[in-house]
């Protein structure tokens, strides 16, 4: 199926692993992502605050290139921030026509033209979660990735706002969960999953960034991670290349690597390896990677409920 | 502009909301509940937690409020905007409030890592090519505002960075730059700053 495929610029050089490994499992997956010729910066978080009606436009632009391009409706970002500023502006030029009067007007400067709600916009997971569908991608499992502990990390942009149709729970998602245990990765079920990176504070603030970063190497580690996978060239940049920073600050010693989970179904798949972007990553990915076994490990004993095991509880009526 | 129940000219708490895209006037309802407050994760760094900001706002403290670091250490999370029981869309109007403390010319003396500058920078750059550039505007936001954090990036992780060619020396260019310019100049014509 054909898809509208809205890169963003760190996919070109910083998130290169990401972008290669999308395109790597997604064409086993009968995706067709036609890039958008000569898309623009979304602006990330920067420009809404600066300046509101040129940041609209900038994002329309794309949005009418999407629409006039591709002959397909749905629009595939991968990266957090793109993805929400995509589906945000097309949102809120749909819900105020103040607003969209002036993005016409702007549009129209440069001869384009955008009708809201014209153009689908999906984030990558969402794409291959809800219409490609769980038992597809497991039907292209070669490889499991048995015995690796995977700790999905989904930042904020992706299950935020949810003040917009929504593919996952907003504070607790479990979409990517899914896809890595359908791998056969073993899962890692970790509180802070769904929690802030840091964003831009790395540039501005960068104490405030590295407790950020620091909460989330910990708690993934403290229920035993042996990697954390991403959905986000920000989330995979802050977790990646300021874990030194974080050490250094903190006196912590965390060796965590941070992967796209595009790389980790690409592994999967058994995509030929130099296709997926491995080793781009600073802290690397190799030691975890060894740790996948050829069989499946045994499921662990859940602790029998019973009179000696711990405090006494009061034990609720059984139902029916 | 007056309000349409009570006839007042336009307070903070109105202009705020005429700025906001979204069911901003939603904020009129703000309960002082704090979990706005409660739910952030850079809420220690802030001069006013948002819950505090609210009030300030709805008291009229425009002076304060626009020179206030709290938008500026919003990392955009939109924790609160997710439990908000009154479903105040609170991370729009932290972006509103950065564009206003520009307006108002505040933003100079906000910031002691010069967070608007950032943005500036980023943007300019964004203009200029239809691209972002990560090591330009890095580069050039640390040299003017933080030279030995500068040195530090450059030799430390920056290198990292490019070792493992995850670093762009030249900016990319879109080809119908002219195409942009005149949507984007058109657009500062008719939104003004904010």
């Amino acid at each position: 199926m054909k898809y509208g495929y809205y890169p963003g610029c760190s996919m070109e050089k910083n998130a290169r692993a990401y972008h290669t490994s999308t395109l790597a499992v997604t064409k086993p997956l009968g995706i067709d992502l036609v890039e958008i010729d000569d898309w623009n910066c979304c602006g990330a978080t920067e420009y809404i605050a600066i300046n509101k009606i040129p940041a609209y436009a900038l994002v329309s632009r794309n949005l009418a290139l999407a629409a006039d391009q591709n002959g397909s409706t749905n629009l595939v970002a991968p990266c957090s921030a793109c993805y929400l500023n995509l589906k945000k502006v097309d949102h809120y030029l749909h819900e105020d026509p103040g607003l969209k009067e002036k993005v016409d007007i702007a549009l129209d400067a440069g001869g384009l033209k955008y009708v809201p709600g014209s153009i689908n916009v999906q984030h990558l997971l969402e794409t291959l979660y809800i219409d490609i569908g769980l038992e597809a991608i497991k039907d292209k499992v070669k490889k499991p990735l048995y015995s690796l502990r995977v700790a999905p990390y989904y930042g904020c942009l992706v299950p935020r706002p949810g003040n917009m149709d929504s593919f996952d729970d907003p504070e607790h998602p479990t979409s990517m969960d899914k896809i890595l245990e359908v791998l056969g990765a073993t899962v890692i079920d970790y509180p802070l999953k769904a929690q802030c990176c840091g964003g831009h504070m790395t540039q501005i603030s960068e104490e405030t960034a590295l407790e950020l970063i620091r909460r989330l190497l910990k708690n993934a580690e403290d229920n035993g991670a042996d990697m954390i996978a991403t959905l986000c060239p920000m989330c995979q940049l802050n977790l990646d290349a300021y874990q030194d920073a974080v050490n250094t600050h903190f006196g912590t010693k965390f060796k965590m690597p941070i992967v796209y989970f595009t790389q980790l179904m690409g592994l999967a798949f058994d995509v030929p390896i130099n296709e997926l972007g491995f080793g781009k990553e600073i802290v690397s990915a190799k030691p975890a990677l060894k740790k996948i076994t050829d069989e499946a490990p045994k499921p662990k004993r859940t602790r029998e409920r019973g009179k000696k095991a711990g405090l006494p509880m009061p034990i609720m009526a059984e139902e029916g | 502009m007056t309000d349409t129940f009570t006839s007042r000219p336009p307070t903070l708490i109105d202009k705020i909301i005429a700025e906001t895209p979204g069911n901003a006037s939603n904020l009129y309802t703000c309960l002082q509940c704090g979990t706005c407050a409660g739910s952030c994760p850079s809420g220690p760094d802030m001069d006013h937690s948002p819950r505090t900001l609210f009030a300030m706002i709805d008291s009229g403290m425009e002076d304060q409020v626009l020179r206030s670091n709290t938008p500026w250490y919003c990392v955009s999370c939109y924790y609160c905007m997710v439990r908000c029981p009154k479903e105040i869309p609170i991370t729009d109007i932290m972006y509103t409030l950065k564009r206003m403390a520009i307006e108002a010319g505040y933003f100079k003396e906000i910031d002691k890592d010069k967070a608007p500058e950032f943005s500036e920078t980023f943007i300019d750059l964004v203009e200029n090519n239809g691209r972002s550039f990560e090591m330009g505007v890095v580069m050039r936001h640390h040299l003017r505002y933080h030279p030995i954090s500068a040195v530090k990036l450059a030799t430390g992780m920056g290198l990292k960075m490019i070792a493992k060619g995850r670093m762009d020396f030249t900016p990319t260019k879109i080809k119908n730059l002219p195409q942009l310019k005149s949507i984007l100049k058109k657009a500062k014509e008719l939104g003004g700053v904010a």
